[in-house]
């Protein structure tokens, strides 16, 4: 899968907020890759600093929140060090994001081939007026938009909510990005519109090669869509893998908690697994294992912070007694 | 059906429909008789829905955005009168009921809404906010109110010290919690779950369809479950409705369901139903979008979309018929 150096490089990356109530430990100690053509979930509950690492990795983090430590490789460039004039260039051309909520993403009172164009001819001037409309029109095309000539014409109001979303995607497509952050970009939609969108994701990655990052807390989606795993809690990579290792066989006591708490169809009627009490906030961690007042398994070591280790090849996981045992 | 089987609904309903209408306004009526090309707008939110709740059973309705899943839970509840049809709790109509007996029947169906950040009072206690109806109807008094209160609460998982709180400082399942405590405290038999877990995070969803079940056991509940999310429906639900545009299109057990679904529609909102077994799955387009319920099209509301849609399809409208014992769909292809 990864032929030379990845698209992507993540390594110790510390996202902090510095708030009156304190430092917010949003993204702490984050390392992952991506490669070309991959796909990579990134999972995660609410407040687990899943979506402050795309938008850390698109340099859109605002104050009080900073990037405090930590390097982020993109095609072998560190981008923390980048200069804003650098993000310029790269936002909407080389790496492109893509929101959950569709309605919020678009100007409503532009026309979609002004927002469109736009997202070209803010990288490339040099283009003709026409040929910038037909790789929009192309575009739309791309995502399964009928008429893209009329549709240009319309206003984001004129569309339906999975259809914005894939107006969003396809300026997202325009300047062939080599990343995609996806941030829970279907879960306010349908079942099929779903499908219909998580398909014109496959075939970027599979046709282009574009890599993409999926954020979600939907497990169910990124087994079907991912070829590698992270799982994220309170703002700490405490589990990561190729997604059949992990989801067969997760180490990690969170991981192993949440699979279990997904209804499947051998599960039907029979109660499922708890995870016993709540998120915590990320204002008052307590020091060691931030899962520890949850766990079952926890002892007094797990005061201490777990290290990252690699009980297994190619998983790494952040616990001090990662399961060893036989599959679920 | 024989008898005894009729004795054991809790709930029937039988040919409602729901038209919602925008009517002209002075100067739109004025526009039409000078020619104008509009006319009153009317949305079929549910159209001609015959089904039923046996006491005990845990129903799923399923359908998508707009297909009138919610409003025919809020029919179901009694809060919404229906245009056409009758819905019968027990065996009586209740928007025909007066006086107690309407309120008695009321109370026996309660609902727990969606989202736990708008459906609570954000200037009342959590003890006001479930213990106030049961005061009002008469379930407690006053002097046997904290009692009452402390029940309930202990029954949804809630801690009795905090009851003294005000909704925002308890966290989205808590409040969730609170929503069903609401639910209860007035001894229901029927609850109608309108996306009841959609909002909240999946350790947290697994706690709440938990409790859902441990209810149902220790009270004997009857639910109807309605949701879009497929996996949590299967997992709780005895038997399934689905929905397209306003129609039922299918229901059967839930094991039926997923064994063989009959409906087209049905088929594709299986197949593409993602799950933690199917991986690297090539995820496959369904052709077209949900019409606008403004302007559904003729004949079967999914024609444009079915692959194996004929010209009849596009003409008549199928009824729902009995397909199976206990099984049934609304398609012309069963006609062979």
């Amino acid at each position: 899968m990864n032929q030379g150096t990845p698209t992507l490089e993540v390594k110790n990356l510390r996202t902090y907020f510095f708030t009156k109530a304190g430092v917010v430990r949003a993204v702490d100690d984050v390392s992952f890759t991506v490669g070309k053509g991959e796909v990579l979930g990134l999972v995660g509950e609410s407040g687990s600093g899943k979506s402050v690492t795309g938008f850390s990795i698109m340099g859109l983090v605002d104050p009080p929140g900073r990037v405090v430590e930590g390097e982020i490789n993109f095609n072998g460039q560190n981008l923390v060090t980048m200069p804003e004039g650098g993000w310029r260039d790269l936002r909407g051309n080389k790496v492109a994001m893509i929101f959950q909520d569709p309605m919020m993403t678009l100007n409503p009172v532009l026309r979609i081939d002004t927002q469109m164009m736009e997202a070209i001819t803010a990288h490339d001037k040099s283009i003709g007026k026409e040929a910038v409309r037909q790789r929009c029109r192309d575009a739309l095309g791309q995502v399964g938009i009928p008429s893209p000539d009329e549709r240009l014409k319309s206003y984001p109001h004129q569309f339906s909510g999975g259809m914005r979303q894939r107006v969003a995607i396809a300026i997202a497509l325009l300047n062939k990005p080599d990343l995609i952050i996806a941030d829970e970009p279907t879960t306010a939609l349908d079942v099929t519109i779903q499908a219909q969108i998580l398909f014109e994701a496959q075939k970027l990655a599979q046709d282009t090669g574009t890599s993409l990052i999926w954020i979600t807390h939907d497990l169910t989606v990124v087994a079907g869509l991912a070829d590698k795993i992270c799982v994220m809690y309170a703002g700490k990579l405490v589990e990561e893998g190729l997604i059949d290792d992990v989801l067969d066989d997760p180490m990690h006591p969170y991981t192993r908690g949440l699979i279990g708490s997904v209804p499947s169809h051998n599960k039907r009627g029979e109660p499922l697994y708890q995870i016993p009490g709540m998120t915590p906030s990320l204002i008052k961690l307590p020091p060691g294992c931030a899962f520890r007042d949850r766990c079952e398994k926890a002892v007094e070591g797990c005061a201490e912070a777990p290290p990252t280790t690699t009980p297994k090849e190619g998983r790494v996981v952040r616990c001090h007694y990662p399961h060893m045992g036989e599959t679920t | 059906m024989n008898e005894n089987t009729n004795n054991n609904r809790l709930v029937e309903i039988e040919g409602v429909s729901k038209r919602f209408v925008k009517s002209l306004d002075f100067a739109g009526k004025i526009a039409q008789k000078l020619g104008a090309n509009i006319r009153e707008e009317v949305v079929r939110a549910v159209d001609d829905a015959n089904i039923y709740i046996n006491r005990g059973e845990v129903v799923g309705l399923v359908g998508e955005s707009g297909c009138g899943k919610s409003t025919l839970g809020r029919m179901v509840a009694g809060i919404m009168k229906p245009t056409e049809g009758i819905v019968r709790y027990d065996g009586k109509d209740i928007y025909k009921l007066e006086g107690n007996e309407a309120r008695d029947t009321a109370l026996k169906t309660q609902m727990i809404f969606q989202d736990p950040f708008a459906s609570l009072n954000p200037r009342m206690r959590m003890q006001d906010i479930i213990g106030e109806a049961a005061v009002v109807h008469g379930i407690c008094t006053r002097q046997n109110f904290d009692e009452h209160v402390d029940m309930v609460l202990d029954r949804c998982g809630l801690d009795p010290e905090f009851k003294r709180r005000y909704p925002h400082q308890f966290s989205g399942g808590q409040r969730q919690r609170i929503g069903i405590a609401r639910a209860l405290s007035v001894n229901p038999e029927c609850i109608v779950c309108d996306e009841s877990v959609a909002a909240l995070d999946v350790s947290i969803q697994a706690q709440i369809l938990n409790l859902f079940m441990k209810l149902r056991e220790e009270l004997d509940l009857t639910y109807l479950f309605i949701s879009h999310d497929i996996g949590v429906v299967e997992h709780i639900s005895d038997r399934i409705i689905i929905m397209y545009l306003g129609r039922v299109v299918e229901s059967g057990t839930t094991d039926e369901i997923f064994a063989s679904p009959n409906h087209p529609y049905t088929q594709v909102l299986l197949r593409e139903v993602p799950s933690l077994e199917t991986r690297h799955h090539q995820f496959k387009p369904v052709d077209g979008e949900i019409p606008s319920p403004i302007d559904p099209p003729s004949g079967c509301y999914f024609h444009p979309r079915c692959p194996h849609a004929t010209d009849r399809c596009k003409q008549e409208n199928p009824k729902l018929r009995d397909i199976a014992p206990g099984r049934t769909s609304a398609c012309h292809l069963n006609d062979g």
